[in-house]
């Protein structure tokens, strides 16, 4: 353990009575076994934390299985409002014989582990404290019917963990009551569970670890959603109307998740039909082709995928950009390549997704940090990929979309849908004709029409081959040259369109920090730590698009050293970045995590505090 | 203005008041004598007949010879040559935005049958509301003459190469997976082919046409079972086809049980007279049967092999509305203020 530690623990200790107490600052692990129900009961704990006013984030970190292998919850209460992920584990509750030693070994010193008493682990280290609970045992008071009580036996650990913390009663109840959308028989068992778990606590355990949760007033007002569902929910209030997807962890709940509030909220009061169509496609390939004709015929069409379905997505991808066909895909980034973790997360996908697909190809791609703006960008996307008509890839990653985050509640979306440049069987009556691939207001964006407009001069035909101005076919040189020159002129425009970093600048800073997506946790936690226990200032960019907006460089120019954090192995958006700046680039350098575990800041830390003692070592 | 048409002398214009010039496209590139520049003149005559207004169709193709013909027709409709193997997933992509187009895709055999078999097997499956054409000469024809897949077993091509590999029969397995309008014909039939493709048009969900095309550069030898010669000599009939649009009024001018009337979603009927041997489309079983027994003899069995008027299309499965989802109004796709609050507080 570093000394970066011991420093942030001591900082939010308190003396109380001659003994310590460690209030709202801590992480709780949970180890379960795959499959066994333990979901629901992590929701409820972090729910429960959350309700007492508490920041708190959750982190599943599970396995490629339906059943029978181990899995961890990671909740982290922070005071300050961290939300990251904290590698160090304060409180270890386990429940699975299979990993408990391990699970054991990694709490902190100082930290207390709530386990099942029959597997006598009580003994394995001196510096921690052990909560030995019979679980197996009070299970059998839960429900008569075994397949239940394997369920429940999850609540009695929240009890237990509740008690112990001190969370109050009524803050589980309602936990239990959301989770299980007040059906009262779940309810009223859940419960019941939980309170054999507290009633066992409170009446056998004696308190002797620092860690407590005590009312605060950080939480009123907000929710708790993951990303897949912000960005669900996005899309729907952005008019998507056409939604295609190939199942692949960690996307899928993205569009079962549209499936569900689409068909509440999107079918026609009048005549009981659906706006909109989703359709799981036999293939990604298929998925995106569907995106690719409904764009085609003026729909707002989507797909969510993860790496292996962009590659897969590669050819459709090149048609869409030099068709000029509007199209939005959602990546929700896992560790590749191929199969890689496909439960685990990491941000891999940036130049691949940037340059998808073969011959000259560049692409829009949005990159969401939080829930917010998951819902944000899904608009974002639709608006960009008509005004520019190309495809839009939107980022995110399994951290972002599977887990929990405490966000605001989502503004609606006052701005009116962007449809791009179209033209009406009116307008071409007043224009006499058009041409589809003509660059008329000299922003590199051509205009076009929708199959089925009812005037002799709308149709154009769309190939992947070579055409001209006209759309007609064409192999001349001078032909596809104007035709590549416009595609990326149209992709400068896009610079002016595409959301701006946002930038956090300290004059008093030598060093930059670049980040994106939910990188930006555990940077802006880092940078806390860098001054409180280094003493270094930095500033802050944090990027949500590509391609880059102008700030990128100035950000560059105006640092000494400029630290890109991202979560993959060769530090993608580091190279973009360096490309950007060109004869700039040696102040560009590369903070990079790769574990399949999402980023903490304590890694960071250390990586940026030790790359400025070389520095100033002159090494 | 009005035309008095005569059984033999056809309308300058139809019932749109279009000429038939309205539905041709730019000329051709194909070889000379390509089957498939016949198939695209009886495309035009299907629809000018018809009277389809050019705006409402919608062309679609993958990549092949056969996938460059959309732009030989219909000149003033939209279409979009879309990449190998993969016209499906587009075409269902557009009929899904837009419901009131009135689809037409044209591929070839490697393009749904070799490359393209994954997508065309779950186009059948979902019923898409398109005519789809395959304009099938066992051969491809644009990379110079190598095998598709539905190439017969022992046809040679002119470099000597045996293909020795089963052929798929793109009829027999669209019926298998419950197309519902499966016909197959051949390139130089002008005269079953035209009511076919009328028939097409006036179906509602996936129309299958299996149509013998020869690759005249390629494919057209002795010992192509693909060639012109060769189908001429085995094409067999199950029936004679007519064709009566919805706007016209049915006579019935023969004689008792000669001629079976299938009626199609928009009231149109195809009219099938009996030739030499009892045919009945409707009947799933039979039809698998008598198409492999005819393959098994090496026979062209032509014809509208198979027809299920009662199948839900895809948009009727997925219940859409009456509009086209691609223009329907903001205030039909964004959900009001009260429904994003109503969701924010099960998040609370």
């Amino acid at each position: 353990m570093s000394q970066g530690t011991l420093a942030a623990v001591a900082d939010v200790a308190e003396e109380q009575g001659g003994q310590q107490k460690i209030v709202n600052d801590f992480s709780i692990q949970v180890a379960t076994v795959n499959g066994s129900g333990s979901q629901s009961a992590n929701s409820v704990l972090m729910r429960s934390i959350f309700l007492m006013g508490v920041p708190v984030s959750g982190k599943n970190i599970f396995p490629s299985n339906i059943a029978g292998l181990p899995t961890w919850y990671t909740i982290r209460a922070s005071r300050r409002g961290y939300l990251a992920r904290r590698k160090e584990v304060d409180l270890c509750i386990t429940i699975n014989p299979e990993s408990a030693r391990e699970d054991i070994m990694n709490v902190l010193p100082g930290g207390a582990v709530i386990s099942e008493e029959s597997l006598n682990l009580s003994g394995l280290r001196q510096d921690i404290a052990f909560y030995p609970v019979p679980f197996s045992k009070l299970a059998i008071q839960t429900s008569p019917e075994p397949k239940l009580r394997k369920l429940l036996m999850n609540m009695i650990y929240v009890g237990v963990a509740a008690e112990l913390l001190g969370i109050g009663h009524d803050e589980v109840v309602t936990a239990i009551r959301t989770q299980f959308k007040s059906k009262a028989k779940a309810v009223d068992l859940n419960v019941k569970a939980v309170d054999l778990g507290i009633e066992y606590a409170r009446s056998r355990l004696v308190k002797k670890d620092p860690y407590q949760i005590q009312r605060m007033d950080k939480t009123a007002g907000k929710v708790i959603i993951d990303g897949n569902s912000a960005a669900a929910l996005g899309a729907m209030f952005a008019g998507c109307t056409v939604v295609t997807w190939y199942p692949i962890t960690p996307s899928s709940s993205l569009c079962e998740t549209m499936i569900e509030y689409f068909s509440k909220y999107r079918i026609d009061q009048k005549t009981g039909k659906a706006t909109f169509a989703i359709v799981q496609a036999e293939d990604e390939l298929a998925a995106l082709g569907m995106v690719v004709g409904a764009g085609w015929a003026g729909a707002r069409a989507m797909t969510a995928t993860s790496g292996p379905g962009i590659s897969l997505m590669s050819e459709f991808a090149g048609l869409a950009y030099f068709t000029e066909i509007p199209a939005v895909v959602w990546d929700i980034e896992r560790v590749g390549p191929s199969t890689g973790l496909p439960t685990r997360t990491a941000q891999g996908d940036v130049l691949s997704a940037f340059y998808l697909s073969h011959g000259d190809t560049k692409h829009i791609v949005l990159f969401p940090a939080s829930v917010e703006e998951c819902f944000d960008f899904a608009g974002a996307a639709f608006d960009l990929a008509e005004r520019f008509q190309t495809l839009v890839l939107v980022l995110s990653d399994l951290d972002l979309g599977m887990n929990n985050w405490m966000a605001n509640p989502f503004k609606f979306p006052e701005k009116p849908l962007d449809r791009g440049k179209v033209l009406t069987k009116a307008d071409l009556e007043r224009l006499g004709g058009f041409e589809r691939y003509r660059d008329v207001d000299g922003d590199g964006i051509p205009y076009r029409t929708l199959p089925g407009t009812a005037h002799p001069l709308a149709a154009y035909f769309t190939r992947g081959s070579g055409h001209n101005e006209k759309a007609a076919y064409s192999e001349r040189p001078e032909d596809y040259k104007n035709l590549m020159d416009r595609l990326a002129r149209k992709h400068e425009t896009a610079k002016l369109y595409v959301p701006k970093p946002i930038a956090n600048i300290n004059p008093r800073a030598k060093i930059g920090i670049i980040a994106y997506g939910t990188t930006d946790w555990a940077v802006v936690e880092s940078r806390d730590q860098l001054r409180e226990e280094d003493g270094i200032e930095t500033s802050y960019l944090r990027v949500r698009a590509l391609p880059f907006t102008p700030d990128v460089r100035d950000f560059v120019n105006r640092h000494d050293r400029v630290y890109v954090v991202e979560q993959n192995r060769d530090g993608q958006l580091g190279d973009l970045v360096k490309l950007e700046v060109g004869g700039q680039c040696e102040r560009v350098r590369k903070v990079l995590h790769y574990t399949g575990y999402p980023i903490d800041a304590r890694t960071i830390t250390e990586m940026i505090s030790g790359a400025e003692r070389e520095q100033k070592g002159g090494i | 203005m009005s035309t008095v048409a005569t059984p033999d002398v056809p309308p300058k214009t139809n019932r749109f008041g279009l000429p038939m010039s309205q539905y041709k496209g730019l000329d051709s590139t194909l070889c000379a004598g390509c089957g498939h520049d016949g198939i695209t003149s009886q495309i035009v005559k299907a629809f000018f007949e018809y009277g389809v207004e050019p705006s409402r169709v919608a062309k679609f193709s993958g990549i092949g010879c056969s996938s460059k013909t959309p732009a030989y027709f219909i000149g003033n409709s939209h279409g979009f040559n879309a990449v190998h193997g993969r016209m499906p997933a587009v075409a269902t992509g557009a009929m899904l935005a837009n419901r009131t187009l009135l689809g037409i895709g044209v591929s070839g055999d490697g393009d749904t049958a070799s490359i393209g078999i994954g997508q065309f097997v779950h186009l059948l499956r979902r019923n898409i509301p398109l005519i789809y054409i395959i304009e099938n000469n066992g051969v491809y024809g644009l990379t110079k003459g190598q095998f598709s897949a539905t190439a017969d077993v022992g046809s040679k091509l002119k470099n000597g190469i045996v293909n020795e590999l089963p052929p798929i029969d793109c009829c027999v397995l669209a019926i298998e997976l419950g197309c519902s309008y499966v016909a197959r014909s051949f390139a130089g039939d002008p005269k079953q082919l035209v009511p076919l493709i009328k028939g097409a048009i006036a179906h509602k969900g996936t129309a299958l046409l299996d149509v013998i095309s020869p690759c005249v550069t390629f494919n057209n030898h002795e010992g192509s079972t693909k060639s012109f010669k060769y189908a001429k000599e085995h094409e067999e009939l199950v029936h004679e086809i007519g064709f009566v649009p919805y706007y016209e009024e049915i006579r019935a001018d023969y004689p008792e049980g000669a001629v079976k009337e299938v009626e199609l979603h928009d009231g149109s009927h195809i009219r099938l007279r009996k030739l030499d041997r009892d045919y009945d489309p409707t009947n799933k079983p039979q039809a698998l049967q008598l198409i492999r027994k005819a393959n098994d003899l090496g026979e062209l069995l032509t014809g509208l092999l198979f027809y299920d008027g009662e199948k839900k299309d895809f948009i009727d499965e997925l219940n859409l509305t009456d509009n086209p989802l691609a223009t329907l109004p903001a205030d039909q796709v964004r959900p009001g203020h009260e429904a994003l609050e109503e969701i924010m507080k099960e998040f609370a």
